[in-house]
Protein backbone atom coordinates (compact mmCIF):
# COMPACT_ATOMS: atom_id res chain seq x y z
CA UNK A 1 0.00 0.00 0.00
CA UNK A 2 1.45 3.36 -0.39
CA UNK A 3 -0.63 6.45 0.02
CA UNK A 4 0.36 9.91 -1.62
CA UNK A 5 1.18 12.09 1.08
CA UNK A 6 3.00 15.85 0.94
CA UNK A 7 2.30 18.80 3.21
CA UNK A 8 -0.64 18.44 5.64
CA UNK A 9 0.77 14.93 6.71
CA UNK A 10 4.97 16.80 7.12
CA UNK A 11 2.67 19.54 9.71
CA UNK A 12 0.32 16.99 11.87
CA UNK A 13 0.69 19.58 14.64
CA UNK A 14 -0.38 22.09 12.37
CA UNK A 15 -2.68 24.02 15.27
CA UNK A 16 0.12 24.93 17.39
CA UNK A 17 2.31 25.86 14.61
CA UNK A 18 -0.86 28.35 13.04
CA UNK A 19 -0.73 29.51 15.98
CA UNK A 20 2.84 30.53 16.42
CA UNK A 21 2.80 31.54 13.15
CA UNK A 22 -0.28 34.49 13.56
CA UNK A 23 1.69 35.99 16.61
CA UNK A 24 4.52 35.70 14.58
CA UNK A 25 3.36 37.06 11.61
CA UNK A 26 3.88 40.99 12.06
CA UNK A 27 7.45 40.19 13.15
CA UNK A 28 8.00 38.35 10.07
CA UNK A 29 6.51 41.07 7.57
CA UNK A 30 8.68 43.43 9.31
CA UNK A 31 11.72 41.05 8.84
CA UNK A 32 11.03 39.99 5.29
CA UNK A 33 13.04 40.64 2.89
CA UNK A 34 11.61 42.06 -0.59
CA UNK A 35 11.25 38.91 -2.51
CA UNK A 36 9.37 37.40 -0.01
CA UNK A 37 6.50 40.21 0.71
CA UNK A 38 5.49 39.28 -2.63
CA UNK A 39 3.84 35.68 -0.96
CA UNK A 40 2.55 37.76 1.78
CA UNK A 41 -0.58 38.50 -0.40
CA UNK A 42 -3.73 35.78 0.28
CA UNK A 43 -3.18 32.42 -1.22
CA UNK A 44 0.38 32.48 0.60
CA UNK A 45 1.38 29.44 2.64
CA UNK A 46 1.64 31.82 5.70
CA UNK A 47 5.18 29.46 6.29
CA UNK A 48 8.55 30.28 6.20
CA UNK A 49 10.25 29.40 3.23
CA UNK A 50 11.81 26.04 3.38
CA UNK A 51 14.68 26.66 0.94
CA UNK A 52 16.36 23.80 -1.47
CA UNK A 53 13.72 21.53 -0.57
CA UNK A 54 14.07 18.17 -1.95
CA UNK A 55 11.47 15.55 -3.04
CA UNK A 56 11.89 12.04 -1.05
CA UNK A 57 10.28 8.93 -1.21
CA UNK A 58 11.20 6.57 2.24
CA UNK A 59 9.47 3.90 3.91
CA UNK A 60 8.26 4.41 7.56
CA UNK A 61 6.68 1.34 9.33
CA UNK A 62 5.88 0.11 6.64
CA UNK A 63 3.96 2.86 5.08
CA UNK A 64 5.53 4.43 1.80
CA UNK A 65 5.51 8.36 1.89
CA UNK A 66 6.52 10.97 -0.29
CA UNK A 67 7.75 14.28 1.53
CA UNK A 68 9.34 17.09 0.82
CA UNK A 69 12.41 18.31 2.87
CA UNK A 70 15.51 21.01 2.94
CA UNK A 71 19.31 18.73 2.75
CA UNK A 72 19.78 19.84 6.32
CA UNK A 73 16.78 17.74 8.10
CA UNK A 74 18.02 14.67 9.63
CA UNK A 75 16.22 11.46 9.88
CA UNK A 76 15.44 12.52 13.66
CA UNK A 77 14.33 15.69 12.85
CA UNK A 78 11.89 14.59 9.62
CA UNK A 79 10.39 11.61 12.45
CA UNK A 80 10.22 14.01 15.39
CA UNK A 81 9.17 17.40 13.68
CA UNK A 82 7.96 16.78 10.67
CA UNK A 83 5.58 13.43 11.22
CA UNK A 84 4.93 13.30 14.98
CA UNK A 85 6.67 10.09 15.79
CA UNK A 86 8.10 11.15 18.71
CA UNK A 87 9.24 7.39 19.96
CA UNK A 88 12.37 8.17 18.67
CA UNK A 89 14.41 10.71 21.23
CA UNK A 90 17.12 13.13 21.11
CA UNK A 91 19.44 12.67 23.73
CA UNK A 92 22.55 13.93 22.20
CA UNK A 93 22.00 15.03 18.56
CA UNK A 94 25.65 14.45 18.25
CA UNK A 95 26.13 10.79 18.02
CA UNK A 96 27.38 9.99 21.28
CA UNK A 97 24.40 8.44 23.09
CA UNK A 98 22.44 6.66 21.16
CA UNK A 99 18.96 7.64 22.04
CA UNK A 100 18.27 8.12 18.34
CA UNK A 101 18.83 4.77 17.04
CA UNK A 102 16.34 3.16 14.21
CA UNK A 103 16.66 0.65 11.54
CA UNK A 104 17.58 1.66 8.28
CA UNK A 105 16.61 -1.26 5.44
CA UNK A 106 17.26 -3.54 8.72
CA UNK A 107 20.50 -1.80 9.95
CA UNK A 108 20.40 -0.01 13.44
CA UNK A 109 21.66 3.46 12.62
CA UNK A 110 21.50 6.93 14.44
CA UNK A 111 19.47 8.95 13.11
CA UNK A 112 20.46 12.26 14.47
CA UNK A 113 23.70 11.95 12.20
CA UNK A 114 21.51 10.71 8.83
CA UNK A 115 20.16 13.83 6.62
CA UNK A 116 16.70 12.55 5.56
CA UNK A 117 17.11 13.42 1.99
CA UNK A 118 19.86 10.50 2.02
CA UNK A 119 17.11 7.88 2.95
CA UNK A 120 15.80 7.91 -0.52
CA UNK A 121 14.15 4.93 -1.75
CA UNK A 122 15.01 2.86 1.99
CA UNK A 123 12.48 1.50 4.45
CA UNK A 124 12.91 2.95 8.23
CA UNK A 125 11.53 1.40 11.07
CA UNK A 126 11.22 3.15 14.70
CA UNK A 127 9.75 2.59 18.08
CA UNK A 128 6.31 2.83 17.04
CA UNK A 129 6.95 0.03 13.92
CA UNK A 130 8.08 -2.78 16.93
CA UNK A 131 5.00 -3.21 18.69
CA UNK A 132 1.63 -1.49 20.02
CA UNK A 133 0.71 -1.40 23.73
CA UNK A 134 -1.57 -4.47 23.36
CA UNK A 135 0.79 -5.86 21.45
CA UNK A 136 4.51 -5.61 22.79
CA UNK A 137 7.51 -6.56 20.88
CA UNK A 138 9.28 -9.60 23.07
CA UNK A 139 11.97 -6.91 23.78
CA UNK A 140 9.28 -4.50 24.90
CA UNK A 141 8.16 -6.92 26.94
CA UNK A 142 11.46 -8.29 28.30
CA UNK A 143 12.60 -5.13 29.14
CA UNK A 144 9.15 -4.45 31.50
CA UNK A 145 9.75 -7.69 32.92
CA UNK A 146 13.52 -7.17 33.69
CA UNK A 147 12.77 -3.83 34.75
CA UNK A 148 15.17 -2.36 31.69
CA UNK A 149 14.71 1.55 32.68
CA UNK A 150 13.79 3.86 34.76
CA UNK A 151 13.25 7.21 33.11
CA UNK A 152 12.82 5.57 29.88
CA UNK A 153 14.13 7.84 28.11
CA UNK A 154 17.12 5.70 25.96
CA UNK A 155 14.74 2.78 26.05
CA UNK A 156 13.37 3.49 22.33
CA UNK A 157 17.00 3.33 21.42
CA UNK A 158 17.50 0.33 23.39
CA UNK A 159 14.77 -1.30 22.33
CA UNK A 160 15.75 -0.99 18.65
CA UNK A 161 19.42 -1.53 19.46
CA UNK A 162 18.44 -4.45 21.57
CA UNK A 163 16.64 -6.23 18.59
CA UNK A 164 19.35 -5.86 15.89
CA UNK A 165 22.07 -6.56 18.50
CA UNK A 166 20.12 -10.04 18.37
CA UNK A 167 19.61 -10.15 14.45
CA UNK A 168 23.14 -9.74 14.08
CA UNK A 169 24.40 -12.19 15.90
CA UNK A 170 26.08 -10.32 18.57
CA UNK A 171 24.19 -11.11 21.81
CA UNK A 172 25.89 -15.05 22.72
CA UNK A 173 27.49 -13.75 25.97
CA UNK A 174 26.56 -11.03 28.39
CA UNK A 175 30.18 -9.55 27.86
CA UNK A 176 29.30 -9.29 23.62
CA UNK A 177 25.69 -7.91 24.57
CA UNK A 178 27.32 -5.34 26.54
CA UNK A 179 30.10 -4.52 24.03
CA UNK A 180 27.35 -4.16 21.24
CA UNK A 181 24.99 -2.40 23.17
CA UNK A 182 27.89 0.28 24.21
CA UNK A 183 26.77 2.86 21.89
CA UNK A 184 23.39 3.66 23.75
CA UNK A 185 23.96 5.09 27.02
CA UNK A 186 21.49 5.20 30.06
CA UNK A 187 21.97 7.79 32.00
CA UNK A 188 19.61 6.22 35.15
CA UNK A 189 22.35 2.94 34.56
CA UNK A 190 19.73 0.19 33.72
CA UNK A 191 22.18 -1.68 32.13
CA UNK A 192 22.52 -4.82 34.18
CA UNK A 193 18.43 -5.10 33.50
CA UNK A 194 18.75 -4.46 29.78
CA UNK A 195 21.69 -6.85 29.30
CA UNK A 196 18.88 -9.44 31.31
CA UNK A 197 16.27 -8.45 28.75
CA UNK A 198 18.20 -8.92 25.55
CA UNK A 199 19.75 -11.90 26.81
CA UNK A 200 15.94 -13.45 27.85
CA UNK A 201 15.04 -12.54 24.32
CA UNK A 202 17.60 -14.56 22.74
CA UNK A 203 17.81 -17.44 24.78
CA UNK A 204 13.76 -17.55 23.63
CA UNK A 205 15.24 -18.23 20.20
CA UNK A 206 12.34 -16.61 18.38
CA UNK A 207 13.41 -14.63 15.03
CA UNK A 208 13.25 -11.20 15.39
CA UNK B 1 22.50 23.88 10.58
CA UNK B 2 23.20 26.17 7.71
CA UNK B 3 21.01 24.81 4.81
CA UNK B 4 23.20 23.26 2.00
CA UNK B 5 22.49 22.10 -1.74
CA UNK B 6 22.25 18.60 -2.08
CA UNK B 7 23.27 15.95 -5.09
CA UNK B 8 23.58 12.42 -5.50
CA UNK B 9 26.54 11.33 -8.08
CA UNK B 10 26.16 7.45 -8.71
CA UNK B 11 30.26 7.58 -10.79
CA UNK B 12 33.65 8.65 -9.36
CA UNK B 13 33.68 10.90 -12.42
CA UNK B 14 30.52 12.57 -11.44
CA UNK B 15 31.48 13.07 -7.73
CA UNK B 16 34.78 14.96 -8.77
CA UNK B 17 33.52 16.71 -10.99
CA UNK B 18 30.89 18.05 -8.92
CA UNK B 19 33.46 18.98 -5.98
CA UNK B 20 36.25 20.11 -8.57
CA UNK B 21 33.68 22.98 -10.03
CA UNK B 22 32.63 24.15 -6.84
CA UNK B 23 34.86 25.28 -4.09
CA UNK B 24 32.23 25.45 -1.54
CA UNK B 25 30.98 21.55 -2.25
CA UNK B 26 31.93 18.68 0.11
CA UNK B 27 31.21 14.95 -0.81
CA UNK B 28 29.65 13.24 2.46
CA UNK B 29 29.75 9.36 2.85
CA UNK B 30 28.37 8.22 6.27
CA UNK B 31 27.85 12.01 7.60
CA UNK B 32 29.03 10.65 11.30
CA UNK B 33 32.01 13.09 11.20
CA UNK B 34 30.53 15.80 8.47
CA UNK B 35 27.13 16.26 9.98
CA UNK B 36 28.26 16.40 13.44
CA UNK B 37 31.07 19.28 12.27
CA UNK B 38 28.24 21.15 10.28
CA UNK B 39 26.23 20.95 13.40
CA UNK B 40 28.60 22.57 15.66
CA UNK B 41 29.33 25.16 12.38
CA UNK B 42 33.28 23.80 12.12
CA UNK B 43 32.53 23.08 8.50
CA UNK B 44 30.16 25.03 6.44
CA UNK B 45 29.82 23.43 2.45
CA UNK B 46 27.27 25.54 0.87
CA UNK B 47 26.61 21.83 -0.98
CA UNK B 48 26.76 18.14 -0.36
CA UNK B 49 27.30 15.64 -3.18
CA UNK B 50 26.08 12.53 -1.44
CA UNK B 51 29.00 9.50 -2.62
CA UNK B 52 26.77 6.41 -1.00
CA UNK B 53 25.44 5.25 -4.19
CA UNK B 54 28.92 5.31 -5.77
CA UNK B 55 29.95 1.19 -6.87
CA UNK B 56 32.55 1.32 -4.23
CA UNK B 57 31.24 -0.98 -1.46
CA UNK B 58 33.30 -4.25 -2.58
CA UNK B 59 35.92 -6.34 -0.76
CA UNK B 60 37.34 -8.77 -3.14
CA UNK B 61 40.73 -10.59 -3.20
CA UNK B 62 42.92 -11.31 -6.20
CA UNK B 63 46.28 -13.20 -7.33
CA UNK B 64 48.37 -10.59 -5.31
CA UNK B 65 46.31 -8.50 -3.34
CA UNK B 66 43.36 -7.53 -1.46
CA UNK B 67 41.12 -4.59 -2.23
CA UNK B 68 38.42 -3.04 -0.04
CA UNK B 69 35.98 -0.27 -1.80
CA UNK B 70 35.86 3.56 -0.03
CA UNK B 71 32.59 3.13 0.65
CA UNK B 72 32.08 -0.59 2.24
CA UNK B 73 30.82 0.24 5.63
CA UNK B 74 33.00 0.00 8.34
CA UNK B 75 30.75 -2.72 10.03
CA UNK B 76 30.82 -4.82 6.54
CA UNK B 77 34.83 -4.84 6.91
CA UNK B 78 34.81 -5.91 10.53
CA UNK B 79 32.80 -8.37 9.88
CA UNK B 80 33.94 -9.84 5.96
CA UNK B 81 34.91 -13.32 6.27
CA UNK B 82 37.96 -13.41 4.32
CA UNK B 83 39.09 -10.19 6.12
CA UNK B 84 38.53 -11.71 9.56
CA UNK B 85 40.95 -14.51 8.12
CA UNK B 86 43.10 -12.67 5.71
CA UNK B 87 43.40 -9.45 7.69
CA UNK B 88 41.95 -10.16 11.74
CA UNK B 89 43.92 -6.92 13.06
CA UNK B 90 41.88 -4.54 10.80
CA UNK B 91 38.76 -6.84 12.15
CA UNK B 92 39.94 -6.31 15.37
CA UNK B 93 40.59 -2.57 14.79
CA UNK B 94 37.30 -1.52 13.52
CA UNK B 95 35.35 -3.12 16.39
CA UNK B 96 37.39 -0.88 18.64
CA UNK B 97 36.07 2.04 17.07
CA UNK B 98 33.03 4.50 17.98
CA UNK B 99 29.67 1.75 18.42
CA UNK B 100 27.64 -0.75 15.83
CA UNK B 101 25.37 1.94 14.79
CA UNK B 102 28.15 4.50 13.75
CA UNK B 103 29.86 1.61 12.26
CA UNK B 104 26.89 0.68 9.99
CA UNK B 105 26.79 3.94 8.40
CA UNK B 106 30.89 5.32 8.81
CA UNK B 107 32.81 4.10 5.27
CA UNK B 108 36.50 3.21 4.92
CA UNK B 109 37.16 6.45 3.23
CA UNK B 110 35.05 8.86 5.56
CA UNK B 111 37.10 6.95 8.59
CA UNK B 112 40.76 7.92 6.50
CA UNK B 113 39.53 11.12 6.35
CA UNK B 114 37.60 12.39 9.92
CA UNK B 115 39.07 14.84 11.85
CA UNK B 116 40.29 15.50 14.75
CA UNK B 117 38.50 15.23 18.02
CA UNK B 118 40.55 18.19 19.78
CA UNK B 119 38.00 20.17 22.20
CA UNK B 120 39.42 23.25 20.20
CA UNK B 121 38.99 22.26 16.52
CA UNK B 122 35.26 21.29 18.02
CA UNK B 123 34.41 24.58 20.02
CA UNK B 124 34.40 27.39 17.48
CA UNK B 125 35.06 30.15 19.84
CA UNK B 126 38.48 28.94 20.34
CA UNK B 127 41.80 29.70 18.85
CA UNK B 128 42.67 26.40 16.43
CA UNK B 129 45.29 26.93 13.64
CA UNK B 130 43.56 23.37 12.49
CA UNK B 131 39.92 25.16 11.98
CA UNK B 132 41.29 28.86 11.24
CA UNK B 133 45.10 28.78 10.11
CA UNK B 134 46.43 31.61 12.29
CA UNK B 135 44.41 31.63 15.46
CA UNK B 136 46.63 29.96 17.46
CA UNK B 137 46.45 26.65 19.02
CA UNK B 138 44.76 26.26 22.17
CA UNK B 139 45.98 22.92 23.18
CA UNK B 140 49.25 23.56 23.32
CA UNK B 141 48.75 24.95 26.90
CA UNK B 142 45.10 24.15 27.71
CA UNK B 143 43.44 20.75 28.38
CA UNK B 144 45.66 18.84 26.14
CA UNK B 145 44.62 15.32 27.81
CA UNK B 146 44.25 13.51 24.18
CA UNK B 147 46.39 15.46 22.45
CA UNK B 148 49.90 13.99 20.37
CA UNK B 149 53.34 13.27 22.07
CA UNK B 150 54.89 12.04 18.68
CA UNK B 151 55.61 14.10 15.46
CA UNK B 152 53.43 17.38 16.72
CA UNK B 153 54.40 21.25 15.92
CA UNK B 154 53.88 24.90 17.99
CA UNK B 155 50.79 25.05 15.39
CA UNK B 156 49.10 22.09 16.03
CA UNK B 157 49.41 18.91 18.63
CA UNK B 158 46.15 17.55 17.78
CA UNK B 159 45.74 13.61 16.78
CA UNK B 160 44.29 11.25 14.27
CA UNK B 161 41.30 9.78 15.79
CA UNK B 162 40.66 6.78 13.81
CA UNK B 163 41.55 2.90 14.90
CA UNK B 164 41.11 1.51 11.30
CA UNK B 165 43.75 3.96 10.01
CA UNK B 166 46.05 2.47 12.92
CA UNK B 167 45.95 -0.98 11.80
CA UNK B 168 45.87 -0.06 7.91
CA UNK B 169 49.19 1.86 8.03
CA UNK B 170 50.66 -1.49 10.35
CA UNK B 171 49.28 -3.47 7.71
CA UNK B 172 51.30 -1.25 4.83
CA UNK B 173 48.05 -0.39 3.16
CA UNK B 174 47.76 1.32 0.09
CA UNK B 175 45.44 4.25 -0.76
CA UNK B 176 44.16 4.29 -3.90
CA UNK B 177 42.64 7.73 -5.44
CA UNK B 178 40.94 9.31 -8.28
CA UNK B 179 40.77 12.99 -8.89
CA UNK B 180 40.94 15.76 -11.83
CA UNK B 181 44.27 14.30 -13.03
CA UNK B 182 43.15 10.40 -13.06
CA UNK B 183 43.84 7.98 -10.41
CA UNK B 184 47.12 7.40 -8.54
CA UNK B 185 48.43 5.43 -5.25
CA UNK B 186 49.47 6.34 -1.97
CA UNK B 187 51.15 3.96 0.58
CA UNK B 188 48.86 4.19 3.47
CA UNK B 189 52.43 5.98 5.85
CA UNK B 190 52.09 8.91 3.35
CA UNK B 191 48.48 9.37 3.22
CA UNK B 192 47.90 11.52 6.34
CA UNK B 193 50.68 14.15 7.59
CA UNK B 194 52.25 15.69 10.48
CA UNK B 195 51.22 19.00 11.51
CA UNK B 196 54.07 21.03 11.19
CA UNK B 197 53.74 24.42 9.42
CA UNK B 198 49.99 23.72 7.97
CA UNK B 199 47.82 21.89 10.21
CA UNK B 200 44.87 22.33 8.35
CA UNK B 201 45.92 19.92 5.85
CA UNK B 202 45.16 16.55 7.37
CA UNK B 203 46.77 13.99 4.91
CA UNK B 204 48.16 14.62 1.34
CA UNK B 205 45.10 14.42 -0.40
CA UNK B 206 45.04 17.50 -3.46
CA UNK B 207 41.42 19.24 -3.80
CA UNK B 208 39.04 16.66 -5.88
CA UNK B 209 41.00 13.47 -4.92
CA UNK B 210 38.69 10.51 -4.23
CA UNK B 211 39.70 7.83 -2.15
CA UNK B 212 38.05 4.46 -4.31
CA UNK B 213 39.74 1.85 -2.46
CA UNK B 214 42.18 1.11 0.02
CA UNK B 215 44.44 -1.91 -0.92
CA UNK B 216 46.60 -4.70 1.09
CA UNK B 217 49.32 -6.97 0.15
CA UNK B 218 49.54 -10.45 1.24
CA UNK B 219 50.37 -11.09 4.59
CA UNK B 220 51.60 -14.06 6.97
CA UNK B 221 49.65 -12.27 9.61
CA UNK B 222 46.57 -14.00 10.19
CA UNK B 223 47.30 -15.51 14.05
CA UNK B 224 49.82 -13.45 16.33
CA UNK B 225 47.96 -10.26 16.15
CA UNK B 226 46.43 -8.33 18.65
CA UNK B 227 45.14 -4.38 19.11
CA UNK B 228 44.77 -2.86 22.85
CA UNK B 229 42.98 -0.17 23.12
CA UNK B 230 43.09 2.01 26.45
CA UNK B 231 39.95 4.51 26.76
CA UNK B 232 38.41 6.18 29.46
CA UNK B 233 35.58 3.49 29.38
CA UNK B 234 35.90 -0.13 27.83
CA UNK B 235 33.87 0.46 24.95
CA UNK B 236 32.73 3.73 22.73
CA UNK B 237 35.13 5.94 23.64
CA UNK B 238 38.08 7.57 21.32
CA UNK B 239 41.57 5.73 22.23
CA UNK B 240 44.03 7.80 24.87
CA UNK B 241 46.42 5.33 23.35
CA UNK B 242 46.18 2.29 20.95
CA UNK B 243 48.20 -0.66 19.97
CA UNK B 244 48.49 -2.87 16.75
CA UNK B 245 50.28 -5.88 16.58
CA UNK B 246 51.35 -8.49 13.82
CA UNK B 247 53.33 -11.22 14.10
CA UNK B 248 54.74 -13.48 12.18
CA UNK B 249 56.67 -16.64 13.87
CA UNK B 250 58.64 -19.41 13.03
CA UNK B 251 59.91 -21.69 15.16
CA UNK B 252 59.44 -19.54 18.34
CA UNK B 253 60.99 -16.43 16.97
CA UNK B 254 59.09 -13.41 15.54
CA UNK B 255 60.10 -13.68 11.72
CA UNK B 256 58.49 -10.50 10.68
CA UNK B 257 56.96 -8.03 12.92
CA UNK B 258 54.67 -4.52 12.56
CA UNK B 259 53.92 -2.26 15.02
CA UNK B 260 51.63 0.61 14.64
CA UNK B 261 50.13 3.29 17.52
CA UNK B 262 46.83 5.46 17.99
CA UNK B 263 46.04 8.39 20.09
CA UNK B 264 49.54 9.74 19.67
CA UNK B 265 50.32 11.67 16.63
CA UNK B 266 48.77 13.70 13.84
CA UNK B 267 48.78 10.67 11.82
CA UNK B 268 48.70 6.71 12.37
CA UNK B 269 52.20 5.67 13.65
CA UNK B 270 53.95 3.25 12.63
CA UNK B 271 57.08 1.93 14.89
CA UNK B 272 59.55 0.91 12.89
CA UNK B 273 62.64 0.81 15.29
CA UNK B 274 61.00 -1.16 17.82
CA UNK B 275 60.26 -3.90 14.82
CA UNK B 276 63.42 -4.00 13.48
CA UNK B 277 64.71 -4.88 16.82
CA UNK B 278 62.49 -7.36 17.32
CA UNK B 279 62.60 -9.21 14.56
CA UNK B 280 64.33 -12.74 14.96
CA UNK B 281 64.05 -12.18 18.52
CA UNK B 282 62.52 -14.65 20.74
CA UNK B 283 59.04 -13.19 22.46
CA UNK B 284 59.66 -12.31 26.18
CA UNK B 285 58.62 -9.28 28.26
CA UNK B 286 62.22 -8.09 29.07
CA UNK B 287 62.86 -7.58 25.14
CA UNK B 288 58.76 -6.12 25.23
CA UNK B 289 60.52 -3.78 27.47
CA UNK B 290 63.28 -2.81 25.32
CA UNK B 291 61.16 -2.01 22.44
CA UNK B 292 58.64 -0.17 23.77
CA UNK B 293 62.05 1.89 24.88
CA UNK B 294 63.16 2.25 21.83
CA UNK B 295 59.42 3.22 20.87
CA UNK B 296 59.39 6.03 22.94
CA UNK B 297 62.32 7.76 21.91
CA UNK B 298 61.72 11.56 20.89
CA UNK B 299 57.96 11.41 22.91
CA UNK B 300 57.02 15.19 24.27
CA UNK B 301 54.46 15.36 26.64
CA UNK B 302 52.71 18.84 26.96
CA UNK B 303 51.29 18.71 30.43
CA UNK B 304 47.73 17.16 30.87
CA UNK B 305 49.33 14.19 27.91
CA UNK B 306 52.23 13.16 30.20
CA UNK B 307 50.48 9.94 31.42
CA UNK B 308 50.58 8.84 27.77
CA UNK B 309 54.61 8.76 28.24
CA UNK B 310 54.34 5.74 30.88
CA UNK B 311 50.95 4.63 29.43
CA UNK B 312 52.18 4.47 25.93
CA UNK B 313 55.40 1.96 26.63
CA UNK B 314 53.06 -0.12 28.83
CA UNK B 315 49.84 -0.93 26.46
CA UNK B 316 52.98 -1.68 23.47
CA UNK B 317 54.47 -4.77 26.32
CA UNK B 318 50.86 -5.89 26.96
CA UNK B 319 49.81 -5.75 23.69
CA UNK B 320 52.74 -7.59 22.44
CA UNK B 321 52.40 -10.23 25.18
CA UNK B 322 48.49 -10.49 24.06
CA UNK B 323 49.94 -11.02 20.28
CA UNK B 324 52.94 -13.48 21.28
CA UNK B 325 50.65 -15.75 23.96
CA UNK B 326 48.53 -17.31 20.99
CA UNK B 327 51.72 -18.82 19.08
C1 LIG C 1 30.34 9.37 19.12
C2 LIG C 1 31.37 8.91 18.13
C3 LIG C 1 32.36 8.03 18.52
C4 LIG C 1 33.32 7.61 17.62
N1 LIG C 1 34.29 6.76 18.05
C5 LIG C 1 35.26 6.38 17.19
C6 LIG C 1 36.31 5.52 17.61
O1 LIG C 1 36.36 5.10 18.76
N2 LIG C 1 37.26 5.18 16.71
C7 LIG C 1 37.24 5.62 15.43
O2 LIG C 1 38.11 5.27 14.66
N3 LIG C 1 36.26 6.45 15.00
C8 LIG C 1 35.28 6.83 15.85
N4 LIG C 1 34.30 7.69 15.42
C9 LIG C 1 34.44 8.32 14.12
C10 LIG C 1 33.87 7.55 12.98
O3 LIG C 1 34.65 6.40 12.76
C11 LIG C 1 33.92 8.47 11.77
O4 LIG C 1 33.00 9.51 12.00
C12 LIG C 1 33.56 7.75 10.49
O5 LIG C 1 34.49 6.74 10.22
C13 LIG C 1 33.49 8.73 9.33
O6 LIG C 1 33.03 8.04 8.18
P1 LIG C 1 31.77 8.57 7.36
O7 LIG C 1 31.61 7.69 6.19
O8 LIG C 1 30.60 8.74 8.24
O9 LIG C 1 32.35 9.99 6.90
P2 LIG C 1 31.60 11.37 6.62
O10 LIG C 1 31.23 12.02 7.89
O11 LIG C 1 30.56 11.19 5.58
O12 LIG C 1 32.80 12.16 5.93
C14 LIG C 1 33.94 12.57 6.64
C15 LIG C 1 34.85 13.33 5.68
O13 LIG C 1 35.40 12.45 4.72
C16 LIG C 1 35.22 12.92 3.40
N5 LIG C 1 35.07 11.72 2.58
C17 LIG C 1 34.19 10.71 2.76
N6 LIG C 1 34.39 9.73 1.87
C18 LIG C 1 35.44 10.12 1.11
C19 LIG C 1 36.12 9.53 -0.01
N7 LIG C 1 35.77 8.33 -0.51
N8 LIG C 1 37.14 10.22 -0.58
C20 LIG C 1 37.52 11.44 -0.09
N9 LIG C 1 36.90 12.05 0.94
C21 LIG C 1 35.87 11.40 1.53
C22 LIG C 1 34.00 13.79 3.49
O14 LIG C 1 34.00 14.79 2.49
C23 LIG C 1 34.14 14.40 4.87
O15 LIG C 1 34.97 15.52 4.82
C24 LIG C 1 33.28 8.09 16.29
C25 LIG C 1 32.28 8.95 15.88
C26 LIG C 1 31.34 9.38 16.77
C27 LIG C 1 30.27 10.32 16.32
S1 LIG D 1 20.63 11.72 19.72
FE1 LIG D 1 21.63 10.55 18.23
S2 LIG D 1 23.18 9.60 19.32
FE2 LIG D 1 22.37 10.97 20.80
S1 LIG E 1 16.18 4.78 31.66
FE1 LIG E 1 16.73 6.83 32.04
S2 LIG E 1 18.30 7.10 30.61
FE2 LIG E 1 17.98 4.99 30.51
Amino acid sequence: MSHQKTHEENHPDKGRRDFIKQSSLLTALALAPPALMKAADPGWEAEAPRLLEQPLNIEINGISRKLSVEPRVTLLDLLREQLALTGTKKGCDHGQCGACTVHVDGKRVLSCLSLAVMQEGKKVTTIEGVGTPDNLHPMQAAFIKHDGFQCGYCTPGQVMSGIACIREGHADSDDDIREYMSGNICRCGAYPNIVKAIAEVKKGGKSL
Amino acid sequence: MINFDYLRVTTPKAAVDAIVTNRNAQWIAGGTNLIDLMKKGVVEPQKLVDITNLPLKEIKKTSNKFSIGAMALNSDVADNELVQKEYPLLSLALKAGASQQLRNMATVGGNMMQRTRCPYFYNIDMPCNKRQPGSGCGALKGFNRMHAIFGASDKCIAVHPSDMCVALVTLDATVVVTGPKGERRIPFQDFHRLPGELPQKDNTLERGELITAVELPDQPFKKNVHYLKIRDRSSYAFALVSVAVAIDMQNGKMNQVRLGMGGVAHKPWRLKEAENFLTGKAPSEPVFREAAKLAMRGAKGYGHNNFKLKLGPNTIVEALIKATATS
